[in-house]
C-alpha cells in the first residue's frame, strides 16, 4: 500500500553542481520501502510541469532505528531535478510510495555484484545496507564520466564492499566502462561462487551487463528507466518489451512489474 | 444530501467516474481507493483481442498537460472478462466498460461479448482515440460513422450505450445529435485533441507515434465549452471530461451540462484525488444549499449580469 506523503524537506545536500540528495520527512514510506523501490515526487503543487517524477529511495534515514525519512540521489537533468536541486529545508515535497518491485536479496550463501551507473548508484545504498546485515560478500562495480560522478564510495567502503571503479576520463579508478572490470571478474569467478548481479544505470550499459551475465552464467536483475506517468500501473506509458512464449515480446508496464526484471526475461536489442 | 445521478437506465451513487486509459482495469488503483466509493470505473480501451499498443516514448509533458500515445494496449474483452472482472465485481466496483473496434462488426462482437457477462454497468464506445489510424476514430468523425456503430451496437446489447466524442472536429454537438438519434443512452466527452510536440535540438517528435493526444489542465475550458453546446443540443445524459483536477472544476462541467464527470489525468497526479474532488463537492453543496447534485447540472446562468450600480 503506497503512501502520498507531503514531506517536509529535512536537508538538501549539494554534492556537485549537478548531483544532490534531497531528505524527505516520509516515515511511513521509509518504514515500508524495500532495497529498489521507488517513489514519485513533485516538489511544486503547480501544473507546469504536472506530473511526479520517479526516483529510486536512496537511504533510510533513521532515528535510534525507527525509520523516519528517505533521501533521494538526484541528477539535474531537467525542470523537476531542477527543482529538486534548488528546494530548501523545511520546503514541502509530495512524495508517493514506495513502488514497483525490489532487488531479490539472497542469503551469505550468494555474493551480490551490484553494477552502477553514475545516478544508477542511487538503488545500491539500501541493497548494501540491508545485505551487509546478513553477511552477504559484495561487490560495487562503479562506472561515471569523471570523478565527479562517482559519489559515496566512502560509504560502501565502510560497509566492507569490495569496489571496482572506473571513469570514462580516467580521472579515478580504471579508465573505460564498468563492464571492463565485471567481465574480468566474471572470468576469474572461481567454479561453485554463486553470483547474482545487480544493475542500475543507462540503458546501453543494462544491455551489455545482461550480455555478460548470461555469457557467464549469472543471474542477473536490472533496474529500468522508463518515462513514466505515474507509477502505479495507470497509465501504460512506463513499458517494457518482455519475451513471450511464441518468440515475439509482450509490452509490460515497468513501474509494477519492475523497475527491477530478471534481465534474462527482457528483449535488449 | 444525494450524490446519485442517473444515466438513462444507469444509475451511479455519485457523479464521479474514472476515466478510461488513465486508471488501468480498476484493480491497480484497489490498495489506493476503495472502489466502490467511485460513481464508476471506466476501465482502458479494449478490442476483442490482445494489443501490444505503440512503441515508447508514449507520453511526453507541455505546459498544463500531457500528450500520450499508448495505441490502446491492452488485453481483450475475453481476457478482461475471465482475469479482472471477477474481482472488480467483489470489490462492488461500478463497471464502465470502454470499447474500441477496427471495424464496425468488431465493435458488435465486443459489446456482445460483454453483454453475456456478470458485471458490466455499461458500455463506453470509444469512437475517439486519436491514436491508432484505424481504432474507431473514422467513426467518431463521420456522422453516420456515429450513428452506424451506434445503432448496431444498441442493436445486440441490453446495456446502456455512452459513445465517447471526439473533440477533434468543428461541431461536436453535431455528433451529439447523431447519438442521441442512433439511441444513445448518454453520451461522454471529450476524449484527447490531436497534438504534437517537437524535440527542437534534434527536430524528433516526442512521442513515436508522431502525434499524440493532449489532455489535462489545458484542454478544460475548450472541454466545458463542448459540453455546454451538447447540453443545448440533446436531451440524454452528458458525462464531461477534460482537465478536471479538483471539486471546483468537476463542478463546472455539472454546471455546463454534465451528469456525471470522469477524471483521468489528475488521477496520475494523485492517486488520492477521489475522496477530494467528492469531500470538494458535498462541501459545495452544504454552502450552496443543494439537496441533489442532479439539480445542479445544467444550470449556467447566462442571464444578463446585473449591473452593479
Ligand atoms: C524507476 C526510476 C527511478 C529513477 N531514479 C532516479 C534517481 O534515483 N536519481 C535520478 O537522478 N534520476 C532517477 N530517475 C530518472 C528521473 O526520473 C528523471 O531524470 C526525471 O524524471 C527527469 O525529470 P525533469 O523534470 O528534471 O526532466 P524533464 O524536464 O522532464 O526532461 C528534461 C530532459 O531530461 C531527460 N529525461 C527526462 N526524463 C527522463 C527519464 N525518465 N529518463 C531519461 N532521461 C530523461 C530528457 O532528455 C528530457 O528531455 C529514475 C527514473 C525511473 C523510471
Ligand atoms: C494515458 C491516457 C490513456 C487514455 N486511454 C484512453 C482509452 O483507452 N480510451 C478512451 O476512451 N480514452 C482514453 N483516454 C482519454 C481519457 O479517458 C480522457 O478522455 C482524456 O484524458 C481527458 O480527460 P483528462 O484531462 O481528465 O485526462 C486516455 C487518456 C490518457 C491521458
Amino acid at each position: 500500500m503506497p503512501f502520498d506523503i507531503d514531506a517536509r524537506v529535512i536537508e538538501n545536500r549539494r554534492l556537485s553542481s549537478d548531483y544532490n540528495v534531497l531528505s524527505l520527512e516520509a516515515p511511513d514510506i521509509a518504514g515500508a520501502t524495500e532495497p529498489g523501490q521507488f517513489v514519485m515526487v513533485k516538489p511544486d503543487r503547480g501544473i507546469d510541469p504536472l506530473l511526479r517524477r520517479p526516483f529510486s529511495v536512496f537511504e533510510i534515514l533513521r532515528d535510534g532505528g525507527r525509520p523516519v525519512g528517505l533521501s533521494i540521489l538526484s541528477k539535474r537533468v531537467g525542470v523537476t531535478t531542477g527543482q529538486i536541486f534548488g528546494a530548501q529545508a523545511g520546503q514541502r515535497v509530495q512524495c508517493l510510495g514506495p513502488l514497483g518491485r525490489a532487488f531479490t536479496l539472497p542469503g551469505p550463501a550468494t555474493e551480490v555484484w551490484m553494477v552502477a551507473g553514475g545516478v544508477g548508484l542511487a538503488p545500491f545504498w539500501t541493497v548494501a545496507e540491508a545485505l551487509a546485515g546478513r553477511g552477504v560478500t559484495l561487490t560495487l562495480f562503479y562506472g561515471g564520466r569523471g570523478d565527479a560522478d562517482l559519489l559515496y564510495l566512502d560509504y560502501f567502503e565502510r560497509l566492507g564492499v569490495t569496489l571496482a571503479v572506473c571513469t570514462e576520463d580516467g580521472s579515478r579508478g580504471e579508465r573505460g566502462r564498468v563492464t571492463i572490470p565485471l567481465e574480468r571478474a566474471l572470468a576469474a569467478r572461481q567454479a561453485g561462487t554463486d553470483v547474482l548481479v545487480h544493475a542500475c544505470g543507462p540503458d546501453p550499459m543494462l544491455a551489455a551487463v545482461a550480455r555478460l551475465a548470461a555469457r557467464y552464467g549469472c543471474r542477473c536483475e536490472v533496474s529500468v528507466e522508463r518515462v513514466m506517468g505515474c507509477g502505479l500501473g495507470g497509465c501504460y506509458s512506463c513499458v517494457v518489451p518482455v519475451k513471450a512464449a511464441n518468440g515475439g515480446f509482450h509490452h509490460v508496464r515497468s513501474c509494477i512489474s519492475g523497475p527491477i526484471f530478471d534481465a534474462a526475461t527482457l528483449v535488449w536489442d | 444530501m444525494d450524490l446519485s445521478v442517473r444515466l438513462g437506465p444507469l444509475t451511479l451513487k455519485n457523479p464521479l467516474i474514472a476515466a478510461s486509459g488513465c486508471f488501468g482495469y480498476g484493480l491497480e488503483y484497489g490498495e489506493v481507493v476503495d472502489l466502490s466509493s467511485l460513481g464508476g470505473v471506466c476501465v482502458k480501451g479494449l478490442f476483442l483481442s490482445e494489443r501490444e499498443g505503440h512503441p515508447p516514448p508514449r507520453i511526453v509533458e507541455t505546459p498544463g498537460g500531457m500528450l500520450n500515445a499508448i495505441g490502446l494496449q491492452g488485453i481483450g474483452v475475453h481476457r478482461f472478462i475471465a482475469e479482472r472482472l471477477p474481482e472488480l465485481r467483489e470489490r462492488g466496483a461500478t463497471v464502465l466498460v470502454n470499447i474500441c473496434g477496427v471495424t464496425l462488426d468488431e465493435y458488435v462482437e465486443v459489446a456482445r461479448v460483454l453483454s453475456d457477462a456478470e458485471g458490466v454497468a455499461a458500455i463506453e464506445l470509444n469512437i475517439s482515440c486519436p491514436n491508432i489510424k484505424e481504432g474507431g476514430i473514422q467513426f467518431g468523425c463521420s456522422l453516420s460513422g456515429t450513428y452506424d456503430v451506434v445503432s448496431a451496437v444498441k442493436k445486440v446489447t441490453h446495456l446502456p450505450v455512452i459513445p465517447k466524442l471526439t473533440p477533434n472536429v468543428t461541431s461536436p454537438s453535431a455528433f451529439a445529435r447523431a447519438a442521441e438519434d442512433a439511441g444513445a443512452d448518454a453520451i461522454s466527452l471529450v476524449n484527447t485533441f490531436l497534438a504534437m510536440a517537437i524535440d527542437v535540438e534534434t527536430r524528433r517528435p516526442r512521442l513515436s507515434n508522431i502525434m499524440g493526444g493532449l489532455s489535462g489542465p489545458a484542454i478544460r475550458p475548450i472541454a466545458v465549452r463542448m459540453v455546454y453546446e451538447c447540453r443545448c443540443e440533446v436531451k440524454i445524459p452528458i458525462i464531461g471530461m477534460g482537465g478536471i483536477m479538483d471539486a471546483r472544476d468537476a463542478l463546472e462541467f455539472i454546471i455546463a451540462g454534465a451528469d456525471a464527470v470522469q477524471v483521468g489525468t489528475a488521477n496520475f497526479v494523485d492517486p488520492f484525488v477521489w475522496g477530494k474532488i467528492l469531500d470538494g463537492i458535498s462541501d459545495y453543496m452544504t454552502r450552496h444549499g443543494i439537496a441533489r447534485i442532479a439539480d445542479l447540472v445544467g444550470t449556467t446562468d447566462t442571464s444578463p449580469a446585473h449591473s452593479h450600480a
